[in-house]
């Protein structure tokens, strides 16, 4: 029988497969269609502290083998989520969630992670440092080692749950910022969220996108999440969730010897609604084929 | 929502661009017209959200334009040739609130969603009205098809080639129960500020993530609040949509 276990900073999971964040929304549309409790855990959408709309439409552009989106983290805001989706999600549900957090300061990170610490149904709190801080010219917290440094501090010094930063892969050396937030006492990395990319239309020769550029993810960014997977499980001790491009049972298998102990799925969900059951059904086959018995045992296997 | 592998029966142009293809397989997701379909192409990672125009117990049809690599993909695909296809997506028109003698507003490649909610509202016994808005005498398709079904049809061609000259606005009866519109954002205003006093449901389009609910891609804000395209829509009643914005 292949094992699929994996443990997440003392979180058993019964199989790495996590849908990522914003593909995946609250869970209830995909309750829907199959029952999520086969899932090893889910990234729920990104939320703020307050309530955001997003970007302006077009958010939502396509490339050879990805998507680029622009959706600009709409949320309801911590409270609502806390008072509405968690309890909504509790009833189809049973396991630990993954709360996914962004913010523009890094007050409203701790702010936020304080809330959802107090939720039990909260498994792992996922820090999204991708956002622009608008304190320091906008630039994202995620490119600068010294705004990966505060906003893990701030976050661990308010919740007792793991806290796993996710870092943006729009950086020259991603290297320094995993090794900022271990420092900082992360407790996980989460890696990679979407590329910086853009679009342009030929009919109206301008950006498809509303917002111009957005996050670029799908199978085209399977390599590039590969890579730094795979640079940061050597430079940092620390477990890592893996993501960028995963479509199938064998990019689940990639990512884990690249490094990863578990794998999130993200842009695959939006086209195949059926996508993370059909890893999970292929993946103890493809483990035959390799010769892999317990997931567990290639965690890094490709170092 | 359903997916499933759908078989082309029928495949044919209407116009130099525009095709009709009727496709084969599971139809009991579909749940009322006004609904759409997301089309997965080999070779492109989006699927292509298109409007059901007809659909019964084993088929559906869709009509739809070339207008970008997709569509002119699925343009040289064969009968017999498969796709794989999302099934009875979003909220639609609703047929309940006709009232005795609902309009029907058409713009171009926006006419095909009509056809099945004009054969549900004649079936109900409604007195219908079908303006069907193009360009030019070139591009005009299915005005014969919604005849056969008894409507009254009403053409109108921005260059008088046929019908009545100018925009669908220009051949507004004078009394209509309830108005249902798809066609392109202009015309949809001209419409919204000609029909003032009236109920109606327009169907809009935004490009799409996923088509069913789970990215947020296709959010527009309307006077109560975000809503998504592709899931609350794409038909809203015309009232809740923020036309100032
Ligand atoms: C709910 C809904 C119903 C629709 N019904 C019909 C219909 O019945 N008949 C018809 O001809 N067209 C319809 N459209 C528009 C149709 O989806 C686009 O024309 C088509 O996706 C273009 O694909 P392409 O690959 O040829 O264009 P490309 O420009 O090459 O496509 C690139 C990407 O942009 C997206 N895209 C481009 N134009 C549009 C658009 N206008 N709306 C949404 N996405 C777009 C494509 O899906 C694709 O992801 C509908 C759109 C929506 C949202
Ligand atoms: C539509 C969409 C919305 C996303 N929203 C968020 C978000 O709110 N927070 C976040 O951390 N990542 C977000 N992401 C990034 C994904 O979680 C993931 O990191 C990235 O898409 C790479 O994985 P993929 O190639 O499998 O999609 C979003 C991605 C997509 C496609
Ligand atoms: S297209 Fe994904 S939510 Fe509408």
């Amino acid at each position: 029988m292949a094992d699929l276990k994996v443990t997440l900073s003392g979180l058993e999971l019964d199989n790495p497969i996590i849908p990522a964040s914003g593909t995946f929304g609250y869970g209830y549309e995909f309750a829907e269609l199959y029952d999520i409790n086969i899932l090893g855990s889910f990234s729920f959408k990104g939320t703020t502290l307050e309530p955001r709309f997003g970007n302006p439409t077009p958010r939502i552009a396509e490339t050879p083998s990805g998507m680029i989106n622009a959706v600009g983290m709409q949320n309801p805001g911590i409270d609502r989520v806390i008072s509405e989706e968690l309890p909504r999600l509790k009833k189809c549900f049973h396991k630990k969630v993954v709360a996914n957090i962004g913010g523009f300061s890094v007050e409203e990170y701790a702010e936020c992670c304080a809330r959802i610490d107090r939720e039990e149904q909260v498994g792992i709190i996922e820090v999204n440092v991708s956002c622009p801080n608008v304190h320091n010219g906008c630039m994202s917290f995620g490119t600068d080692p010294l705004g990966i440094s505060a906003v893990t501090k701030a976050v661990k010094a308010v919740t007792k749950k793991p806290v796993y930063v996710k870092l943006s892969p729009n950086v020259t050396d991603i290297v320094p910022l995993a090794a900022a937030a271990a420092e900082a006492g992360a407790d996980g990395i989460s890696l990679i969220n979407t590329l910086l990319g853009m679009r342009i239309d030929l009919r109206t020769k301008k950006p498809v996108i509303a917002n111009r550029m957005g996050g670029f993810s799908g199978s085209a960014i399977l390599p590039v999440a590969l890579r730094m997977v795979y640079q940061v499980y050597e430079a940092v001790k620390l477990p890592i969730i893996g993501m960028g491009g995963v479509t199938s049972a064998r990019d689940v298998i990639e990512m884990m010897l690249a490094g990863a102990t578990a794998v999130e799925v993200g842009a695959a969900n939006l086209i195949d609604p059926w996508a993370c059951p059909k890893i999970l059904a292929e993946l103890p086959a493809v483990m035959e084929q390799y010769g892999i018995t317990s997931l567990r045992d290639i965690i890094g296997g490709a170092h | 929502m359903k997916q499933g592998i759908y078989t082309i029966v029928g495949h044919e142009p209407l116009t130099k661009d525009v095709y009709r293809m009727v496709l084969s397989g599971d139809t009991s997701a579909m749940t009322m017209p006004g609904q759409f379909i997301e089309i997965g192409l080999p070779g492109f990672f989006l699927r292509r959200p298109i409007s059901v125009c007809d659909y019964d117990e084993s088929t559906i049809t869709i009509i739809y334009k070339v207008v970008g690599q997709g569509t002119d993909v699925m343009s040289k695909m064969q009968k017999g040739e498969t796709l794989d296809a999302l099934v009875g997506l979003g909220h639609g028109f609703e047929v309940e609130r006709s009232g005795d003698d609902p309009l029907l507003v058409g713009g171009g490649v926006g006419v095909p969603p009509l056809y099945h909610l004009a054969k549900r509202l004649l079936a109900a016994g409604r007195e219908v009205t079908v303006i069907l808005g193009f360009n030019r005498a070139a591009e005009i398709f299915y005005a014969d098809e919604f005849e056969r079904l008894g409507a009254r049809v009403v053409v109108t061609t921005v260059d008088g080639s046929v019908g009545v000259k100018g925009f669908v606005t220009d051949a507004l009866p004078e009394k209509f129960s309830h108005v249902y519109s798809c066609g392109p954002m202009p015309m949809l205003r001209a419409l919204y500020g000609a029909t003032q006093g009236v109920g109606g449901e327009f169907s809009l389009e935004e490009r799409m993530g996923c088509g069913f609910g789970a990215c947020m891609g296709c959010s527009i804000m309307t006077k109560n609040g975000s809503r998504r395209v592709c899931k609350d829509g794409p038909v809203f009643d015309k009232e809740v949509l923020a036309w100032q914005i």
